[in-house]
């Protein structure tokens, strides 16, 4: 009787890339919960489109590039690259947005140049990118916050305003709606206001903006776990932090009225956490040593600072993470680590 | 010796060492016919000394080193497992990924299992290193560990003095270094001691177990009596690997392209141990050794003490073989490989057989595209970047899978492993080396045969050339001869007609005469 032949070796881990991008998708629910909580259901009903619109355009596109359907749907994949589409629109853009950002992101930035493990660029970013640049009107219209303007959008007014632009009863989608924390800071200092003064602002807190610092932390802590649970390592989220507290404490120091502090960078908005520790962990478009993802962090990290203190855009996360993007492969080379016995 | 270091890398396995670890070692039954390979080790196989029709003796040599010089050449004899007759020596089946047929002496069993006489040294410490040396090679001793280089070979260099027997076993299900530990931990402490007296007296002697294996430590260090250092190792894979221990043990790296003896460093296997032991106090030749047999495909998983050239499908039989048998493993779960079938002999590098009636071992998973998660190189001992070499060896640009130090890979099978994405990886590795090497072998024939024939026009243009010059010389030698003849002829006809008798005369006159 013949006894089936295969090669070494003959045992494996239970993991699977699936199983990894799942863990992806836990780690992100807490911080959408709270995200629910302070700014109302917005954000679910844009997750539920993106995943939607992601599955559709994965599925046609593995049709139309003649790859096995059921494998790579159920990867998971379609549906991270959908949560983090979705979790950094704002609540009350409308629905189009989150459909043709993540469609873009599909088609684009992933399936035109391979598909899975084949992307340079990170296809949520891209996705969000291209949605900044090009309608920046409804890319920067963010809800305030519940507590200060004394109305929670539930789900059937997140609806409305998603598909309609008008909120339920007498109230105008202005009244509910204005610029980020982060947004508000740069065009207060831009006018030669203190950074004190702007403080006054109730939107900000202590140590970042209200509602923001907890989704901020939140983020943090999912991030957290996902190390502990080696889906990703330490080296590009402690490198983006710490190089973003580094050089932000540095201008804070010399001027702590033209330039906030630290603190306010890291938990100002939820993007420098979603960022450092979900979006520039994306394993297939970032760098692979650990030399390497500590450049390239390190990198992340300064140009979120850049952008955001002298640039044209109140954050940076996402040109950031894109900009290193490219500097990937170079990186890659010169950061080979040293090997056993050499 | 209470430091230890630690290597890039590695990972926790589940041993299942317990399926076969709690059974004493018992015999494996002596089969009809052993089927006894002439290559076992590394390095040039053994010339039959017997004939078609020959009896020979339990631990008779049966084929020799070539020269008979184990020591020019890396071989060591081959000796019967049993006493019978000699029925064939023909190329059979052996156990090899490869699958060839290998020359084989094959020997019927008569039953009798009866020895020939052996020479058994009782105070080894009077003899020199040297006769012992020998008499270890004579012996057929080869390493037990799985890699089955010619122990002797470990034991003629001068200025060791670290002297390591490796009981790590840091493969799973594997448990026969674990049984032998137990139960002949007199036998290994000694064989180490024998090493030791060989090796000039060196200064450190460490046995190393892993943790794991709490009663085999226990047991070495009651008979060590403080003569040879026992020490526990953390359990991770790949310890066991020779460089990896001794950089557990001692801090130093060892590279692709030196050997632990550069380090003044030997490493024995404990099995080897035990076989010296043997080979010196009783005068056995290796002819047996332990193989753990396990896996759900058997019904009762043991370690058995096998003949060499028993045939697997004996032991699988003695073990309670299952019906559904899918796949069979020779060596451990990462670095094994698998046999088509049971009619293969143990040889002397078989430490394990792994019957599995799937879907414990057997990975089902379709491979999906890497995603450069880096878990791989998280875990690789060597601290390579196997998905770069995964990336540049799927491009077939083996030139930068060169540079990212592809031959250092030890094919421990880490990466695969932990890979998400279930790529062979390993596969891609061989594949990759096997390419540079065949493309280095043909540019080396192209280098060949393009000198060659650079040297056939160049020859060709030189007889050519020397050719002319020598018509030309020739033409040249004898272009003044014509002259001096033509103005001799012409001398002659002037004399004649200046003296037309007095020249002709006399000759006419000889010639008359």
């Amino acid at each position: 009787m013949p006894f089936k032949l295969s090669t070494a070796p003959y045992l494996h881990q239970a993991n699977s890339v699936a199983i990894m991008m799942r863990q992806v998708l836990y780690a992100l629910i807490p911080g959408i919960a709270l995200y629910v909580w302070f700014f109302g259901w917005g954000i679910v009903i844009h997750i539920l489109l993106t995943s939607i619109t992601a599955l559709s355009c994965e599925a046609i596109l593995l049709w139309l590039r003649n790859r096995p359907l059921r494998l790579f749907l159920t990867d998971n994949s379609a549906l991270v690259t959908a949560w983090l589409l979705g979790s950094a629109l704002p609540p009350f853009a409308p629905w189009w947005i989150s459909v043709l950002g993540t469609a873009f992101a599909l088609i684009f930035a992933k399936h035109l140049y391979g598909g899975l493990g084949y992307n340079p660029f990170n296809p949520a970013i891209v996705g969000y990118a291209m949605l900044l640049i090009s309608f920046p009107g409804e890319m920067t219209k963010w809800p305030y916050l519940a507590s200060l303007s004394g109305h929670y959008p539930g789900i059937v007014e997140s609806m409305s305003i998603i598909f309609t632009g008008q909120p339920l009863g007498e109230i105008t989608l202005d009244a509910l709606s204005g610029a980020t924390p982060l947004n508000t800071m740069k065009t207060q200092l831009n006018n030669f206001h203190t950074v004190t003064e702007i403080k006054q602002n109730p939107i900000f807190s202590y140590y970042g903006a209200k509602g923001w610092e907890w989704i901020g932390s939140t983020f943090f802590l999912g991030g957290v776990w996902l190390i502990y649970k080696r889906v990703i390592t330490w080296h590009i989220p402690m490198a983006i932090i710490g190089s973003l507290l580094l050089i932000s404490s540095l201008f804070f120091i010399l001027d702590s009225d033209r330039y906030p502090s630290p603190l306010f960078h890291l938990f100002g908005g939820g993007s420098a956490m979603i960022g450092a520790f979900f979006i520039a962990t994306d394993p297939v478009s970032a760098a692979t040593s650990n030399t390497g993802k500590l450049i390239y962090g390190t990198g992340i990290g300064i140009l979120i600072y850049i952008i955001r203190t002298w640039g044209g855009y109140p954050d940076g996360v996402a040109f950031s993470v894109l900009l290193m993007n490219i500097a990937v492969p170079l990186i890659d080379y010169y950061t080979q680590p040293r090997v056993f016995g050499y | 010796m209470t430091r230890f270091w630690q290597f890039h890398g590695g990972i926790k396995l589940n041993g299942n060492k317990n399926l076969s670890s709690e059974q004493p070692i018992a015999k494996a039954n002596l089969p009809q016919f052993l089927i006894l390979p002439l290559l076992q080790h590394i390095g040039v196989p053994a010339e039959p000394v017997v004939k078609v029709g020959d009896k020979v003796l339990k631990g008779q040599i049966i084929a020799h080193c070539q020269a008979n010089d184990c020591h020019l050449k890396m071989s060591v004899p081959l000796h019967a497992s049993s006493s019978g007759t000699v029925v064939a020596i023909e190329p059979h089946s052996v156990p090899h990924p490869s699958g060839l047929k290998a020359n084989c002496i094959v020997i019927e069993t008569d039953g009798r299992d009866e020895w020939v006489e052996c020479n058994s040294i009782t105070d080894y410490t009077t003899i020199s290193p040297m006769t012992l040396r020998q008499h270890i090679a004579m012996a057929g001793i080869v390493g037990l560990g799985g890699a089955g280089f010619p122990a002797h070979m470990k034991l003629k260099s001068a200025g060791i003095d670290t002297l390591i027997i490796n009981g790590a076993e840091c493969e799973p299900y594997i448990t026969c270094d674990d049984r032998l530990m137990r139960e002949y931990p007199d036998d290994i402490v000694t064989g180490a001691q024998i090493f030791r007296h060989i090796l000039g007296g060196t200064q450190h002697c460490i046995i190393a177990v892993e943790d794991n294996k709490p009663a085999a430590y226990s047991a070495l260090l009651q008979s060590a009596q403080g003569r040879v250092s026992v020490v526990k190792v953390p359990t991770l894979y790949p310890t066991g690997g020779e460089k990896q221990l001794i950089h557990v043990l001692t801090g130093q790296e060892i590279g692709k392209a030196q050997l632990p003896a550069d380090f003044g460093i030997v490493v024995h296997n404990i099995e080897t141990t035990r076989a010296v032991y043997r080979a010196v106090k009783a005068g056995r030749p290796l002819i047996s050794r332990v193989v753990t047999v396990t896996g759900n495909g058997i019904e009762q998983p043991q370690n058995l003490e096998v003949l060499l050239g028993t045939p697997i499908q004996v032991i699988i039989d003695q073990c309670g073989r299952k019906p559904d048998i899918e796949q069979l493993i020779m060596g451990g779960p990462m670095m094994g490989f698998t046999l088509p079938h049971d009619q293969l002999p143990i040889i002397k590098t078989t430490n394990c057989l792994i019957i599995s009636s799937t879907p414990t071992l057997a990975t089902q998973q379709t491979a999906m595209p890497c995603i450069r998660c880096g878990a791989c190189a998280q875990v690789c001992p060597v601290n390579l970047l196997p998905q770069q070499l995964y990336w540049y060896t799927k491009a077939k640009d083996f030139k930068m899978a060169k540079n990212y130090h592809l031959f250092d890979c030890i094919e421990c099978g880490c990466c695969a492993y932990v890979c998400p994405s279930y790529l062979p990886l390993v596969d891609y590795y061989r594949y990759a080396k096997a390419e540079i090497r065949a493309n280095e072998q043909e540019r080396q024939k192209a280098n060949l045969a393009r000198n060659r024939h650079e040297f056939r026009t160049f020859r060709l243009a030189r007889e050519k050339a020397e050719k002319l010059a020598r018509h030309q010389s020739a033409a040249a030698a004898s272009q003044p001869d014509k002259k001096i003849i033509i103005e001799a002829a012409l001398e002659r006809v002037k004399a004649k007609k200046t003296h037309p008798d007095s020249e002709e005369k006399p000759i006419l006159e000889e010639s008359l005469l």
